[in-house]
């Protein structure tokens, strides 16, 4: 499978190189990458691509790559480079409704190779599309608008990756659909996809941890329960104003039954997601925020270590210094920002005590980007974040830089 | 301002270069050394510190899951759920013994036991104490310093015997003698008293070395089976290993190097007043200040002078700490004096508060110290008698520890 991957991307990259040779031959389709300006359920479409000549096949992708210098408690493991990940697209239309397009991530270096997105559209009407393939479920705003370049961060947001397992992509089907009025917008979503296993509550992480699913490469096969997971989502934008998006994803996670032998009762998890963002008039901060509370159903017998309800989120405030030609740049942007976040991986009290679990980390991330074009990232991020165990001790202090590029290509 | 716009690149590289000098200062300093209680002890050879740092990810990082053996009846799922920074532990992970109610008799294994499993794998039943069989709650004890512990020799201990209650009126350590495990190989430090040895740690003083002390955790805590003890607890089945013998070696030599933890506040004048009275009130004739290793195989463990506050010996603790079940020679009612080291930094472990005594029953020091009873009545009746600030200066030469 890695080396089919290997091969085809090989392949696209080799008739992308030999295009190359007459520039002319390739075109950049015409794409708006301002998050600022589209539904966040439009993200995957949402990226530059390349087309070479009228081949109805376009390529895209980005990189990301960062230096980091962090320490905890006044221990640091040194200066550190790494390259995340690395994403490639590929689109295609088969026919004026019909159009298919595919993601995949290399992370860490080609350490592991994920197919992120693959799906066949069909649309019959702006209001009734049919999505079909490997999918990313629509919870929260971040798992389906993540591309590194449209953000001004090196990390992503703890609590959208480490308690909602961004990127989660399934196997599944379902409708999506959108309506303009005037300045408005309003859009749905709604997928029936593979879902979650055993793993959330046994894990190494020691702690309830929806992204423990994303290991099982299985779920790409079979469902580990026979249950689908439902996910289904609901946003309104105005142009001027901004957008506002609830969701929900929910379902059976555990292998209830086997064989025709029941092992479990059936446990349920549900998550429930609000995102925003906008920008504010006159002086154009930007403001993207999302907050997700988990509710996991673990058995009373188990232990508390692994909690039945979190809550976490992110809100990140933008600031544009300015925005005007700068070293052969027609348009080049610097912002200030600031990022805040929260995790509470478990919330809740201890059955022995009474008293509050903790298990739960705040921070703060001060920042400063450059955009030489809105494709191209530079940022350089200051991270203080305090994490605390379950009992609540003396949490320990992280912080460090972050230094780092992601650009479309 | 055109200017200024070419000066961006330079001023932006000037940025990263302050960066780059600076970057020492950018990272969040260090708590002081002696508010902590994890780290090697001073010494270690580079060998020694790469095992010890072996253990310290067996024992901190290691999470048991379905997959790696956990249960299926368990307590905790790592060595570090229990003891948080390597200090002692909260109530959400006291174990419940029982199963043995007399001296010097095996457990009855056909109610259960010794340890109360009363955590279970989805689909699967925790186990319950029988009704009407008496038992007895264990908080998590800090594990630090204990290689300092294990080095001592079993005549060095007996030396604080006083079985005949000859120097110390009304105090009698006694230790606690327990049949060694299959694999328990004798060291130059112990000495056979009837093919039994004396037991340093756990609550009782029920487990001999710190092998014994870990193998066991791993079974009867997390449902782990080892060469060491392979019967699981659950089926009572011999199984596979589930963690390796290395691993197993890595967390005892761990737990050997831990260094002990450090006083503070050591020449502060409130705290040297209770410590002067902390002879008075005859609490050191348990809660032995001192103690001086012989040779070690591990030459940072030999002849080292340091300050655990225990005599590793059982005592009568009254009434009111007699649980009714018991482990090896000793009574319902004696509990092996703890070692005090340490102790004002429990809350950090313990989520801010104090769980003290073998149960963690005990909410403050001063709690603590009234639940004395038995040989320890008279100086808990002595600290009663103190004025105010006499226990003030107590408790903070306690919490100095």
């Amino acid at each position: 499978m890695k080396k089919w991957l290997i091969g085809s991307v090989c392949f696209i990259f080799g008739v992308s190189a030999s295009a190359q040779i007459d520039s002319s031959l390739l075109s950049r389709t015409p794409v708006d990458t301002s998050l600022r300006q589209s539904m966040n359920m439009d993200a995957v479409y949402n990226r530059p691509f390349l087309q070479s000549g009228k081949i109805p096949v376009t390529v895209g992708g980005y990189i990301e790559a960062d230096y980091q210098y962090i320490g905890e408690d006044g221990v640091t493991d040194g200066h550190s480079f790494r390259i995340p990940r690395m994403t490639i697209f590929i689109a295609s239309s088969l026919q004026r409704k019909i159009k298919f397009l595919t993601e995949i991530e290399l992370e860490e270096g080609g350490k592991e190779i994920a197919i992120e997105f693959a799906a066949l559209d069909l649309s019959l009407h702006p209001l009734l599309n049919v999505r079909g393939g490997v999918i990313m479920n629509p919870i929260g705003a971040f798992n389906q608008n993540h591309d590194g370049p449209k953000w001004e961060y090196v990390d992503r947001p703890i609590a959208m990756t480490q308690m909602l397992p961004a990127t989660w992509s399934n196997v599944g089907f379902g409708l999506y659909g959108k309506q303009y009025v005037n300045d408005w917008a309003l859009g749905y979503e709604l997928y029936l996809t593979n879902g979650f296993d055993n793993s959330i509550i046994s894990n190494s992480e020691n702690r309830t941890f929806l992204p423990a699913s994303k290991a099982n490469k299985e779920r790409f096969e079979e469902s580990a329960n026979g249950q689908p997971l439902l996910t289904t989502k609901v946003a309104i934008r105005h142009q001027k104003v901004g957008e506002i998006g609830l969701s929900y994803m929910g379902g059976v996670y555990n292998t209830f039954e086997k064989d025709g032998l029941v092992l479990d009762e059936k446990r349920r998890l549900g998550v429930f997601a609000v995102d925003a963002n906008t920008s504010l008039p006159g002086i154009s901060t930007y403001i993207v925020g999302e907050w997700a509370w988990v509710r996991v159903d673990v058995p009373d017998t188990y232990i508390q270590q692994f909690g039945d309800r979190q809550q976490g989120g992110f809100v990140d405030i933008v600031q544009p210094v300015f925005r005007r030609s700068l070293l052969g740049f027609d348009k080049a942007v610097l912002n200030i920002s600031c990022r805040l976040e929260y995790v509470d991986w478990n919330v809740g009290t201890f059955r022995e005590t009474g008293g509050n679990i903790s298990d739960d980390l705040w921070a703060i991330v001060p920042g400063i980007s450059f955009r030489p074009t809105a494709q191209s990232v530079f940022r350089l991020n200051y991270r203080y974040m305090q994490q605390q165990d379950i009992l609540g001790n003396p949490p320990a202090v992280i912080g460090g830089v972050q230094m780092g590029v992601s650009s479309y290509f | 301002m055109k200017k200024t716009y070419r000066l961006f690149p330079i001023i932006l590289l000037a940025c990263v270069l302050v960066f780059s000098f600076a970057c020492e200062k950018i990272i969040p300093p260090a708590p002081a050394e002696n508010s902590l209680l994890d780290g090697p002890m001073e010494g270690l050879t580079h060998a020694e510190q790469a095992q010890f740092l072996a253990g310290d990810i067996a024992f901190n990082e290691e999470v048991f899951t379905t997959q790696t053996g956990l249960g299926p009846l368990f307590v905790a799922t790592s060595c570090g759920s229990c003891h948080i920074g390597d200090g002692k532990g909260h109530p959400f992970t006291t174990l419940t013994r029982f199963g043995q109610t007399l001296p010097n008799t095996a457990p009855d294994r056909s109610i259960g036991g010794p340890q109360l499993q009363h955590r279970a794998l989805p689909g699967y039943e925790p186990e319950q104490v029988p009704a009407g069989v008496p038992s007895m709650q264990f908080n998590p004890p800090a594990v630090t310093g204990l290689g300092l512990l294990a080095a001592l020799t079993d005549a060095q201990i007996l030396a604080q015997a006083d079985q005949a209650n000859a120097d110390n009126p009304g105090i009698s350590g006694i230790p606690n003698y327990i049949s060694p495990p299959p694999y328990f190989i004798p060291q130059n430090n112990h000495q056979a008293v009837d093919g039994k040895y004396i037991g340093r740690f756990g609550k009782k003083g029920a487990a001999i070395d710190l092998l014994q002390q870990t193998v066991g955790a791993y079974n009867q805590d997390m449902g782990i089976t080892s060469t060491f003890e392979p019967v699981d607890v659950a089926t009572g089945l011999i199984t596979d290993p589930e963690v390796s013998d290395q691993t197993v070696k890595d967390i005892v030599f761990y737990l050997r190097t831990l260094k002990a933890p450090l006083p503070r506040k050591t020449d502060d004048a409130e705290v040297l007043q209770g410590k002067a009275l902390f002879q008075t009130l005859r609490c050191s004739a348990c809660h032995t200040p001192s103690w001086t290793t012989l040779q070690s195989d591990i030459a940072a463990l030999s002849n080292k002078t340091f300050f655990p506050y225990t005599d590793l010996l059982l005592h009568d603790m009254g009434a009111e700490l007699d649980d009714g079940a018991t482990e090896g020679s000793a009574e319902t009612y004696e509990w092996k004096t703890p070692a005090l080291w340490g102790l004002g930094l429990s809350p950090n472990s313990q989520g801010g508060e104090y769980y003290l005594m073998h149960d963690g029953r005990a909410r403050s020091i001063e709690e603590a110290i009234l639940l004395h009873g038995g040989e320890a009545a008279q100086s808990k009746e002595a600290y009663q008698a103190l004025s105010q600030a006499d226990k003030d200066a107590l408790i903070q030469f306690l919490e100095s520890l």
